[in-house]
């Protein structure tokens, strides 16, 4: 077991280098650089950078250097926490990133439970009771909720929210705390406005949670271990709880590898329309600016994200799984 | 089961009837292309005796078993008959009337009938031990703190011979051998001392000598306590050597019902001879065909018309099988639903 422990965490370890190489690369991969972006900006707005003044930049950014050099230079300053310097906003990327990360988890995780707590019971029900009428709401509701697309559901939300319940809607403070220093009337605020983007970004999620969920199970509720545990008497709560749902829900273990980048970007759209101060349209802005440190920087965290994710998740299955756990393999 | 003996005393010498099971009807579907998979099986498992239910797959052996104890999958209903436990006494229960997820049947599941499985890797959950699993079935019958129903469980595996018990009991099913696999089974299939057995095609999925030692198992326990066991399987080998009276059942009736001697010297239905051709003989020569059904099962919900076995049968009587159905076995006695048998027992009145 500890020797299983021990390859997963030096795998990890060597696969983190490879993102580190191709995040690079895919942030070097369109033609020019942040200078000729910047340049190009100016340029519609009627400014012009002289030729020098263009050199003189890319020495500062060290864009005029080799690439394995610029590659080792940033990767040496990455090891030692420092993650340069965003050329758009001109501040160093941990600052430009740091709120937003946690504000971004913040709302990811409400949605994620949300999610869970809704969907799981549903999709429980929907198997057990198949056919049943409320089995049939539950997958028309989960359908359409799989069809409509999150942003127009956003939309849709923010109307009625602020049309018939008269809330505030879109970010993630008022106007009044937005640029206020944290306090506890801030943090009351932030409460205030987290439930909508939470529900819109948690309701898709429900959907085809509901649809794992009740496939999963039907699948394990046709096991003959299913009729020996009713055959011995137990309540049919019992049976269902114990032993099918334990099995249909092993599969979300693995799930989690997805889930945790999508806990620091969160969903780019909805952040989009909603105007949420997350992650997700910092990364979009970044990579049209060609911001090289702060994209690499998000995509990097993205890459270790995912591999963290994958690392929780062969441990979860591990405590979970005796068959993993006994045998030492998937 | 002492107990039992004790409120129903000479019952394993009398043979007396616990569980009597009258013209069970099951379908499934719904009522537009409803398939009927039992058409009124009557039968009755008797203290110290083990009945064979023997066919082909598909005629509703299993489905018969999942009845009586109210287990159906649906889309599968019962829609007629009576399973009586305790008949003819003041304790009689029809489990048949019974809310199959009320507390009363739940109390006769795994407390007073117990299921042993064809498959011991699928029957048991692999996210639990063994012990664990045993442990459960026990306390779902009896206040016993865990310690007491662990040692309990140590005991049980202990009897049906699986060694270093205390160890095993730890053990995940995909951890023993087949055969250990399907004494855990029975382990738990006995784990409240019920007095009623029921087998379906235990030893189906084990290799030929695991399959010997099963049955010596499943021998011993049901003399030594006395149990009534409905051993289910396909196999006339198994008959031979485990049942003292057999149904034989096809498309979801009984075809012939007789003591096992009987039904091997003089079988009176068709069906039944056909099935005894098609066992395999040592003594035959060699390279010689065996014997096999033609034809195969038919769905039972495009069941033939007249006497459901004409189309395979060869003694079949042209003009008379293919449009009438012959009287079916009489519950609780010894014949054959077949023309030809009521021509034999006829003159055996006569």
């Amino acid at each position: 077991m500890l020797n299983y422990l021990a390859r997963r965490l030096v795998l990890a370890l060597i696969t983190c280098a490879a993102i580190s190489v191709l995040t690079f690369v895919i942030i070097r991969l369109p033609p020019g650089d942040f200078v000729d972006a910047y340049i190009a900006n100016l340029a519609s707005n009627g400014s012009m950078v002289s030729a020098e003044q263009a050199v003189a930049m890319r020495h500062e950014y060290g864009l005029d250097r080799p690439v394995v050099v610029q590659y080792a230079l940033w990767m040496g300053r990455v090891v030692r926490g420092d993650f340069g310097v965003s050329m758009m906003w001109r501040r160093p990327v941990t600052e430009v990133i740091g709120d937003r990360l946690w504000l971004t988890m913040a709302i990811s995780v409400s949605a994620l439970f949300l999610t869970w707590t809704i969907a799981l019971p549903i999709g429980i029900y929907s198997a057990v009771r198949q056919y049943s009428i409320g089995d049939y709401i539950a997958t028309l509701l989960g359908f359409m909720g799989l069809a409509i697309p999150n942003f127009l559901l956003a939309l849709i939300l923010m109307y009625a929210g602020f049309r018939y319940l008269g809330l505030s809607v879109g970010g993630l403070f008022s106007s009044d705390y937005a640029q206020e220093a944290w306090s506890l009337a801030k943090f009351w605020d932030l409460m205030k406005h987290i439930p909508l983007p939470a529900c819109v970004l948690a309701l898709a999620g429900t959907a085809q949670l509901i649809r794992i969920m009740r496939a999963n199970l039907l699948d394990e509720l046709r096991k003959p271990y299913v009729v020996s545990a009713r055959a011995k008497g137990l309540s049919e709560l019992h049976v269902v709880l114990k032993y099918p749902v334990r099995a249909a829900l092993n599969p979300f273990a693995s799930s989690i590898a997805y889930l945790f980048p999508y806990l620091v970007s969160g969903s780019i759209i909805v952040s989009l329309v909603l105007g949420l101060p997350t992650v997700g349209p910092l990364l979009l802005q970044a990579l049209v600016a060609q911001d090289m440190f702060l994209a690499g920087t998000i995509v990097l965290l993205l890459g270790i994200m995912t591999v963290i994710g994958t690392l929780i998740s062969d441990l979860l299955l591990m405590w979970i799984e005796p068959r993993i756990r006994l045998r030492g393999r998937a | 089961m002492v107990e039992q003996v004790m409120t129903n005393p000479g019952a394993i010498e009398s043979g007396g009837h616990m569980l009597s099971v009258r013209d069970l009807a099951v379908e499934f579907g719904q009522d537009r292309g409803s398939v009927r998979a039992l058409d009124g099986i009557s039968l009755d498992l008797r203290a110290g005796r083990v009945l064979g239910v023997v066919g082909e797959s598909g005629c509703g052996k299993s489905v018969t078993a999942r009845a009586i104890l109210g287990i159906l999958d649906r889309p599968g209903r019962l829609v007629g008959g009576r399973v009586l436990l305790d008949p003819g006494t003041s304790a009689e229960q029809n489990l048949a009337a019974l809310d199959p997820n009320g507390a009363a049947l739940r109390a006769v599941r795994g407390g007073r009938i117990g299921l042993i499985f064809q498959e011991p890797m699928t029957a048991l959950s692999v996210h639990y031990t063994v012990g664990n699993q045993i442990i459960e079935a026990i306390r779902a019958h009896k206040t016993l703190s865990k310690a007491a129903a662990r040692a309990a469980t140590v005991e049980l595996l202990r009897e049906v011979g699986i060694p270093r018990p205390e160890l095993r009991i730890d053990a995940y099913p995909f951890q023993l051998s087949g055969g250990l696999r399907q004494r855990v089974g029975i382990a738990m299939a006995l784990a409240c001392a019920p007095d009623i057995l029921i087998a379906d095609e235990p030893t189906t999925a084990l290799d030929v000598t695991t399959q010997a030692q099963i049955l010596a198992l499943l021998r011993r326990l049901q003399r030594d306590k006395g149990i009534a066991l409905m051993l289910i399987t396909h196999d006339m080998g198994v008959i031979a050597q485990m049942a003292d009276d057999v149904a034989v059942m096809y498309l979801g009736r009984i075809v012939e019902f007789a003591p096992v001697r009987r039904l091997f010297a003089a079988p009176r239905h068709p069906y039944t001879r056909a099935l005894l051709r098609s066992v395999p003989d040592i003594r035959a020569v060699p390279r010689a065909r065996l014997a096999t059904i033609g034809g195969t099962v038919p769905h039972p919900g495009a069941r033939p018309t007249g006497c459901a076995f004409h189309p395979r049968c060869q003694e079949m009587i042209a003009g008379r099988c293919e449009t009438t159905a012959p009287s079916p076995v009489p519950a609780g006695l010894e014949g054959a639903s077949c023309f030809h048998a009521e021509s034999v027992v006829q003159e055996a009145v006569v």
